[in-house]
Formats: structure tokens, C-alpha cells, sequence
């Protein structure tokens, strides 16, 4: 791996010490959902719609409910109407709260195979199994509607009579019975293909993925005598569930408290409330804990996945390699409530490229597919496959290296997005020299190999995270914040810390704390856990050394003005004898006016974007169709690599969710709309087996943004892959790919369009 | 309902005697019996290989095996990798080689290395795939284990 | 005057005009300049009061202001209206 060197002017940050809670990891000790347990505890089980799309009749619980050893049954009717109908969540977009409620547990209507509509605790699991099968519900089956093109067709099966549409990221406006749109434009496209010399238009389609994390979902809800409702659960962000637990139960934000344990993945899917609010409410009824457990079935039929899509493409160049002109436009499932990644999908898409000529239209799909969610750079993998294909094929027809091209058009720091905004500092063009000076991009390949290139953009985010700092008086120091640890940011934002207070890093504990510890943050997602709330550890720690700085002061008599701060000694302007290190002077803060602890809440003004690049090998079996993956170097731009180790494997984990992506990752439904691979074994994760080792190179074009040059790195790793294996099938065999996953099905019958076209 | 049956076995070395329903998987019994929780469920049906244990020397998805078959066994969990405070020489190198992100499918990494170092000192980096096979991990695309596992057949060498 | 740039949605209540020209303090003032030139341009960005519509993200000079419309602006500023990103 080429680690960057370690800069001067930084003695921890860009280092690789150990992560802290590590240790409980390897031994077992590490308490996540499902590790958790109190005393008296029930267990609940989710009874779920076998339909796709029905009118629910009636549910008799009557059954179930004489079953010895059942405490309480829930459905819909247990559940008020929602607090407040509509949240934002800053640059996160806004929520409708009343979907989001009826995502939870269905009330009139069920859009999805695996759509709650009753919930059963009971003395043990398997009873509560048990119980569940007894209730009967009577529904009125409707007929589904399972991919966006039938649901945008006349006629087409209608979920919601009215909805309130696009709610992720961008506001989108009703345009059909189950579909809602945007639209972005810049210059004039039909002026700019007119100017093309070039010109390559594709259709592309793509099926919905999972986000696969290990740990299923899982919470114990457990209610006091006051009213108040604490709920342990393994989740992206204890402040958000705590919100949407609050609201779909009506209850107090106070009166909610949210203890995150240890998570075991989430990569998007883990930032919503689903059965939370199912375990407060059947504790609340059966008057005793109550620990929900979703099975991995139920995760994969009714938890966040990322939506399968349609995407037209038409982008024109000049001879010269100048591109002139794109014209998207992509439909992405939104599930059974509006509000999918489609926004993001559209601006990502093209977002890197400097491209006079645009329109880009977007339409979030209503389809009987559970609501999607964000997956890790949420729909840029989708519009990416399109756009970069589209590329590769220009600078093919154009005759131009296809890197060289992409180099002929990148954005630049200043140059103007397509919501008109200069980029921020940006390293695209340093990436892509990169890519072409490794010796990976001239290596030799065989006969049926071939290699591929994409290049990959996500926005990434700020949003509002807290830190509280603690120095105790052997000079170590507590850090607290609310950022759930999904990969080592607890690691990352103690090692800011100790960069920040001129301390080792070993001398600062972090923890990650509940809604009730510590100051408001929203959910580890957008790749912003290292990047926004290390400022707010940052800024914490600049306080507590102003303080501390108080305290010498007093200590020495003279004016806090005349003491100097640096690498955690602390010294007097006036009088050269006067030194305290971080250590020494903690010692005597207690006899100085008492601890010293700091907090900061923040929301970070200045995002780095975030840039990728992918080279990939693929050997092609031409008698099955199969592909395999035989080298892979990903490029990345790091901002500032805080932990070079952690960075290299977000990006190899990245990438090797881009390959699975890629080649066999997809929901398999029928026509009843039954999703048929709800499992491990058939919906095909990557294996061990299935990627190669995986060469990273990480450049560091500081980001503004944040006092080290911090840019968040974890999403846009998964960007680049399936677009570069569908590139490296292409130059292996020539056949260009339309349809993710490039499953062996699909390029066997490729390759048999290939030879049928070459006969005739 | 079913009635409990008696089982006696050995878990890293301690006997133990449980009550379990025939029903009951090893992994539940691990979990819930015998509260042995760093055995962790993925997916209960023998696909992810987070319950990976050791039986009689043998790897076993402890989600596909009953906790009834253990009686009179040998197995061996996360639980008792470290002895006397030590780490074995795979957790040292997971935590060196950053060889987990969330670490939920840690344990069971730990254990299917385990089983292969115990089968092959010096494995090969196809030995080492092919034996993780059987263990999905979603953060770390596996590269940073399977270098985890090269340096602790390594550093297992270098101990004796 | 500060520039604000038109999102391509609203792009039609100005004639096309990718950037106009407003007079104001902060951006609410930007915005209630505009919507006197171009009616219909306040109801598009603003929910209520000071509060910008959800989904909306006010840029001011390169930074995405948490102060959304009661952000200050200088006469060379240069404001955006964008949608609200997150991530997984």
C-alpha cells in the first residue's frame, strides 16, 4: 500500500497507533444488539405482510393472545398519529414523519412484501414465533408494481392516492400517479450536440442492492414508572432514533432515551427507526423490556435497500475530446414511500466533469419495494455506471486515452458546478495523473482480460455533530461524543484530540455517548464522522487549552495574554522559568478553580467533496459468462489521512461492496412481488474468494474545511467499481454492459448478441 | 414444547452442564444458556459464518449445529482465544493489521483463521481466502485480514 | 449588489437568467428583493419566517450556512440555493 508520508507540523494525526476498543472486539466482550440483556426481558416478533401491495381487512389477534407465555400484541391502531409531520435534518433533507411512521407498522395499506402489521412479545423467542403465526389478517390483495418503467406506464397500479413527494435531499414535484421529478440544466443541450463531433446515447438498467451490513437490527425497549422510555439498539445515530422513536410515539424528545451499543455495519441502512418504536410500544404494553431481534430474512425484505434504476444517457464530444453536451435522465425506485436517493443520484452524476450543455431529469419511483434508503454514496454507484460507460465509449470513438479524456474535462478548484457554485478545492486532476503514471494502468493482460477505469464524485456531508472533553488530574482526558464508532472513529476523533491538546494519544479515552450524555449529533453517515465531528472535537479542545491557559496564568500570576500554548506545553511570555507541561498542569487544576471539561456542538460550513478512482482487471469466461476480478488499485483523495490504515480499508471495503455490486449483488422478486433471496446464500455477497487484494493510493489535497485538511473518505470508494468492470468487460471481450449485476447470465448472453451479430 | 435435555461438554477448556430444548442451536445455547455472547448471529442459517466456533477440532457454523450434539464435545470459542491475559497471535494481528472495521464479524474470523492455522502453520493467501470462505465480512473487502492471518501463522512460527 | 444564482427549477421566474443581481443585508433580503423583480421567487425558498424551505440548503460564498436566510451578505457575495445532501 503506498501510505502517505507523515507530514511535519502533525505528531499524531497521519499516524496508525491501535484502536481502543479493539481489544473487546477481538475477545468477544464488545456488547452489540443483540448482546444486550436485562432482567424480565421479553422478546418480541414482527408479523409481516406476505403481500406486496394490500388493503388491510382486519387482524384478529384473538389466537395468538391465549397462547401462555404472550405478554402483548400491537398493530397499527396502538400507534398515535405522529408529533410532528414533517422534520429536517439539515443538509440531510426533511422527512415525512406520518410515512415514516407508517413504514414502521402499517395502518390501512401494506407496500411491500415484509411490511410490518403486527408486532408480538412473549416469554421467549420461539414463542413469540409462535404467537405471531396465530394472528390472523385478512387483507384485499392488490397487484403490485415492482419496477419504475411499469409503475411510470399508464395504468399502472397506484400505491398513495396523494403523497408528499421527494423528501431525500431534494424536493421533487408529483408528475404521475407514482412518480415525482426534477430537473437541472445548464447551457443549451440542443446547441451543444449540434456542436458534437461524438455522440453516444445508452439505456441502463440496474437492480435494487442491500446494504448488507452483518449484524441485523436489533433493540431492547424498557420504560420507567415516569413515562420515559430507554431503548439499547445498534444504530448509525442514537440523536435519530431518538427523534423518530419520539415523534411516531408522540412522546417527549426528553422522555426518550437512546443507548447505542456497538454496530455491527450499517452503511446507510442503520440511520432509521424501524423497529424501535415497535419494541417501546409492546413494552409499554406488556409493561416489562422487551428485546426486538429482525432475523436476517426480515432485513433483506424490509430494511433500507438502494433502488434499482432506469437511466438514459446521451453525452456528445468534440474530435478534440472536448465534451459539449449530456443529456440524463434517470428513474430510481423510491419504495413504497417517496423519497428515494434520486436527487443525489442526478447531481453526482455528472459532478466532476465540466460539461458546457446539460439537462439532467430525475424521477423518484413509487414501486412495492421497501422504502429505499441510503447506501453509501446513495445512488452515485447508479448514475456513475451510466455516465462513466458513456465516457469510455466517447473516448474510444474519439480514439483518445480514456484517462487523458477524463483529464480534458475535469472540474477544477473554482470551476463552476451545475448548481453553479465554484468547487471547493479539489484534487481531480492530480488523481487522474496518478492513475495514468501507476504501473497498474500499462501491466500486460491475456487473452479475455481486459481492464477498466472509472472515476467516482460524492458530495459528502457536514450536518451537526458534538464533543464534550473531560481533563482528569493525571493530565488523560474522557472524550465524549455522540457519533456512533461504525469503523474507528472513536480511534480518529481521540487521535484529533490528542493532535489538538498536545497529548498522546493513548491519554485520551473515548466513549461514545447516549441522548442523555452528551450534546446533539446527527447520524454517522456521509462520510462525515472524522471530518465534521473531529472539528467539533477540534474546537472542544482548543477550549479546554484556553482554559487550562487561564489556570497557568493564575498559577504564575501574570495575564492569561502572556501564556503560550503549543504541543501541550504550556509557557509564560514574561518569564522564561515558567513551564508546564499538559501533564503538570493538569495536576493542579483542581487547586485552581476546579476540572476542567469543554463542549461544542458544531456544524461544519466548508464539505470536501470526495474523489475516486478505479483500476480493475476482469478475466471473461466465454463459455459461462462468468467474471472474475483479478487485480484492483483504487485512488483516493483523503483530505488528510488522520489514520492511513483506516483509510485504506474504507476504500477496500468500498470497492469490494462496488464489486459485489457489480457482478452479483441484486433483489430478486417475482411477480407477486415476493422477494425470493431473502438470504445470505442467495443474495451473493463477495467472498473472500471473490476479490483479489486490493492496492490503494491515497493523495491528500487538503480540504479548507477543516483545520487538518480533513476530507470524510467512506462513501465514494463504492462509486467507481461497477462502471470499471463493465469498462474492463468491454475491453475484454467488447461488449458493452447495460444491466447491473453483470451476473454470468448476462454477459453469456452478450457475448451470444456478439457472435449472432458477427454471423449475420 | 419440547422438554429440556441434560448436556455436559467442554467450552474452552471448563466443563460445563446445561439444560437445552432439543430446538436449541449450539450458537443459542452459547449465547442465551450459557451467555457466551461473542459468538455472534449474521444470519442463522449457515451463510455469513459470524457463529463460527470449533467442535472436536472441527469448524462449525454454530447456527446449523443443535446445542444437544455438543454433549460430550470439545468446543472452543472467541471466548477462550487469550489465555492468562495473553492474545493469541490472530487477535494481536487483527488488531495490528486493522483487520475489522465494525468488528461484528470478528469472532467468527478469529476462530475459522484458528481452525486454519491449526490445520496449516503457513498458509498461502489462496489457503486463506478459500478457508474465510465461509465468513462474509461487509467493511473490509478482506484484504486487511487476510494480511492479519499471513502475520500471525508468522509470528506463531517465530513463537516456537 | 450580491449575485444569486438561480436554480435551474426556478430558473423560469427569471426569464432564464442564470444570475441576478439583488440588493440586501442578509439573504432573506436578497430573496425579498428578487421576489419583487420575480414574483413567486420567496414562496419557492422560504417555508415560513426566516425558515428556509426543507430540502433547501442556502451557500454563501462557498460555505453551506447554518444560518440559512438570516446569513449576512456583503455586496460582492455570491449566493446559492441547492438541495440538501446527506449520505449513507
Amino acid at each position: 500500500m503506498n501510505k502517505p508520508k507523515k507530514p511535519p507540523g502533525f505528531r499524531v494525526v497521519g499516524t496508525n497507533p491501535i484502536r481502543p476498543d479493539g481489544l473487546d472486539k477481538v475477545t468477544g466482550r464488545a456488547v452489540y444488539g443483540d448482546d444486550f440483556k436485562i432482567a424480565g426481558m421479553l422478546h418480541g416478533h414482527v408479523l409481516r405482510s406476505p403481500h406486496a401491495h394490500a388493503r388491510i381487512k382486519s387482524i384478529d389477534t384473538r389466537k395468538a393472545l391465549r397462547l401462555p407465555g404472550v405478554r402483548a400484541i400491537i398493530t397499527g391502531a396502538d400507534f398515535p398519529k405522529p408529533s410532528v409531520p414533517m422534520v429536517g435534518m439539515g443538509e440531510g433533507g426533511h422527512f415525512d414523519m406520518n410515512d415514516a411512521a407508517d413504514n414502521v407498522i402499517a395502518k390501512k395499506k401494506v407496500f411491500y412484501d415484509g411490511h410490518v402489521v403486527a408486532a408480538v412479545a412473549a416469554d421467549n423467542p420461539h414463542l413469540a414465533e409462535e404467537a405471531a403465526a396465530l394472528i390472523e389478517v385478512k387483507y384485499e390483495v392488490l397487484p403490485p408494481v415492482m419496477d419504475v418503467r411499469s409503475a411510470m406506464a399508464p395504468g399502472a397500479p397506484v400505491l398513495h392516492e396523494t403523497f408528499n413527494p421527494g423528501a431525500f435531499f431534494m424536493k421533487t414535484i408529483k408528475v404521475l400517479p407514482n412518480a415525482s421529478r426534477l430537473e437541472l440544466g445548464a447551457g443549451d443541450i440542443a446547441k451543444g450536440f449540434a456542436e458534437a463531433d461524438v455522440i453516444v446515447e445508452r439505456e441502463f438498467t440496474t437492480e435494487t442492492v442491500h446494504q448488507g451490513y452483518i449484524e441485523s437490527h436489533i433493540c431492547t425497549a424498557q420504560w420507567d414508572e415516569r413515562g420515559q422510555v430507554t431503548i439499547w439498539t445498534t444504530t448509525q445515530g442514537a440523536f435519530a432514533i431518538r427523534d423518530q422513536v419520539a415523534i411516531i410515539c408522540a412522546l417527549p424528545m426528553s422522555h426518550v432515551r437512546v443507548v447505542p451499543l456497538e454496530i455491527g455495519g450499517g452503511f446507510g441502512g442503520k440511520d432509521t427507526a424501524y423497529i424501535e418504536p415497535l419494541a417501546a410500544m409492546l413494552a409499554k404494553k406488556a409493561d416489562r423490556p422487551v428485546k426486538v431481534v429482525m432475523s436476517r430474512a426480515e432485513s433483506l425484505r424490509a430494511t433500507g435497500p438502494s433502488p434499482g434504476t432506469y437511466i438514459k444517457a446521451k453525452m456528445g464530444a468534440k474530435r478534440d475530446g472536448t465534451l459539449v453536451a449530456a443529456d440524463l435522465s434517470l428513474a430510481f425506485e423510491a419504495g413504497g414511500f417517496p423519497g428515494g436517493p434520486i436527487a443525489a443520484g442526478t447531481l453526482t452524476s455528472i459532478t466532476r466533469y465540466n460539461i458546457p450543455n446539460v439537462r439532467l431529469e430525475g424521477f423518484d419511483v413509487l414501486v412495492n419495494k421497501p422504502k429505499m434508503k441510503p447506501y453509501r454514496a446513495p445512488g452515485a454507484t447508479q448514475s456513475h455506471f451510466a455516465v462513466e460507460q458513456l465516457l469510455d465509449e466517447l473516448a474510444e470513438k474519439i480514439g483518445m486515452d480514456p484517462v487523458d479524456f477524463r483529464l480534458k474535462n475535469v472540474m477544477k478548484t473554482g470551476d463552476r458546478l451545475i448548481l453553479g457554485f465554484p468547487s471547493p478545492p479539489i484534487g481531480g486532476a492530480e488523481l487522474l495523473e496518478a492513475v495514468k503514471k501507476h504501473p497498474h494502468y500499462k501491466a500486460p493482460l491475456k487473452e479475455n482480460q481486459g481492464r477498466g477505469m472509472a472515476f467516482g464524485f460524492w458530495f459528502g456531508a457536514g450536518l451537526t455533530s458534538s464533543a464534550e472533553l473531560s481533563v482528569n488530574s493525571d493530565g488523560t482526558v474522557q472524550m465524549c461524543t455522540a457519533s456512533c464508532d461504525l469503523s474507528g472513529t472513536r480511534l480518529t476523533l481521540a487521535m484529533q484530540a490528542a493532535e489538538a491538546l498536545g497529548i498522546d494519544v493513548d491519554d485520551v479515552s473515548p466513549t461514545v455517548g447516549d441522548t442523555h450524555s452528551v450534546g446533539y449529533a446527527l447520524q454517522t453517515v456521509g462520510s462525515r464522522t472524522t471530518f465534521a465531528t473531529g472539528i467539533a472535537v477540534i474546537e472542544t479542545a482548543q477550549k479546554v487549552l484556553q482554559e487550562m491557559a487561564c489556570r497557568a496564568a493564575l498559577l504564575w500570576e501574570t495575564d492569561a495574554a502572556n501564556i503560550n500554548v503549543e504541543n501541550g506545553i504550556f509557557t509564560d511570555r514574561n518569564n522564561p522559568a515558567h513551564k508546564f507541561n499538559f501533564k503538570e498542569l493538569a495536576d493542579k487544576l483542581e487547586h485552581s478553580g476546579g476540572p476542567v471539561s469543554a463542549q461544542s456542538t458544531v456544524t461544519p460550513e466548508r464539505v470536501g467533496f470526495q474523489l475516486a478512482a478505479l483500476l480493475v482487471d476482469v478475466e471473461v469466461d466465454t463459455e459461462t459468462g462468468k467474471v472474475d476480478i483479478l487485480r484492483c488499485t483504487a485512488f483516493q483523495d483523503a483530505g488528510k489521512a488522520v489514520h492511513p490504515d483506516f483509510v485504506a480499508g474504507q476504500v477496500q471495503g468500498g470497492v469490494a461492496q462496488g464489486l459485489g455490486w457489480a457482478l452479483n449483488e441484486e433483489y430478486w422478486y417475482d411477480a407477486k412481488g415476493h422477494l425470493c433471496n431473502a438470504s445470505l446464500l442467495d443474495y451473493r455477497m463477495p467472498t473472500a474468494l471473490d476479490v483479489p487484494m486490493i492496492d490503494v493510493v491515497i493523495l491528500e489535497t487538503p480540504n479548507p474545511g477543516h483545520p487538518y485538511g480533513v476530507r470524510g473518505v467512506g462513501e465514494v470508494p463504492i462509486v467507481p467499481p461497477a462502471a470499471a468492470v463493465a469498462i474492463a468487460i468491454h475491453n475484454a471481450i467488447g461488449v458493452r454492459m447495460d444491466h447491473l449485476p453483470m451476473k454470468p447470465g448476462c454477459v453469456l448472453q452478450k457475448i451470444k448478441d456478439q457472435r449472432a451479430a458477427a454471423a449475420a | 414444547m419440547s422438554t429440556k435435555k441434560r448436556v455436559a461438554a467442554k467450552v474452552n477448556g471448563d466443563a460445563v452442564e446445561f439444560l437445552c430444548e432439543p430446538r436449541q442451536s449450539l450458537l443459542e445455547v452459547l449465547r442465551e444458556v450459557l451467555s457466551m455472547t461473542g459468538t455472534k448471529e449474521g444470519c442463522n442459517d449457515g451463510n455469513c459464518g459470524a457463529c463460527s466456533v470449533i467442535v472436536d477440532g472441527t469448524l462449525v457454523n454454530s447456527c446449523c449445529m443443535l446445542g444437544v450434539e455438543i454433549d460430550g464435545c470439545e468446543v472452543q470459542t472467541v471466548e477462550g482465544l487469550s489465555k492468562n491475559g495473553r492474545l493469541h497471535p490472530l487477535q494481536k494481528t487483527f488488531l495490528e493489521e486493522t483487520g475489522m472495521q465494525c468488528g461484528f464479524c470478528t469472532p467468527g474470523f478469529l476462530m475459522s483463521s484458528k481452525a486454519l492455522l491449526d490445520a496449516h502453520p503457513d498458509p498461502n493467501e489462496h489457503q486463506i481466502r478459500h478457508w474465510l470462505s465461509g465468513n462474509l465480512c461487509r467493511c473490509t473487502g478482506y484484504d486487511k485480514i487476510v494480511r492479519a492471518v499471513k502475520k500471525a501463522a508468522r509470528m506463531q512460527e517465530a513463537e516456537k | 449588489m450580491a449575485i444569486v444564482w438561480i436554480p435551474s427549477p426556478l430558473q423560469s421566474l427569471t426569464n432564464g437568467e442564470i444570475t441576478v443581481r439583488a440588493d440586501g443585508g442578509n439573504v432573506k433580503e436578497l430573496v425579498e428583493d428578487l421576489d419583487r423583480n420575480y414574483p413567486g421567487f420567496k414562496s419557492a425558498i422560504v417555508a415560513e419566517g426566516v425558515l428556509v424551505r426543507p430540502g433547501i440548503s442556502v451557500v454563501v460564498d462557498g460555505r453551506v450556512v447554518k444560518k440559512g436566510l438570516l446569513h449576512p451578505v456583503g455586496v460582492e457575495s455570491e449566493v446559492f440555493f441547492i438541495p440538501a445532501i446527506g449520505g449513507g
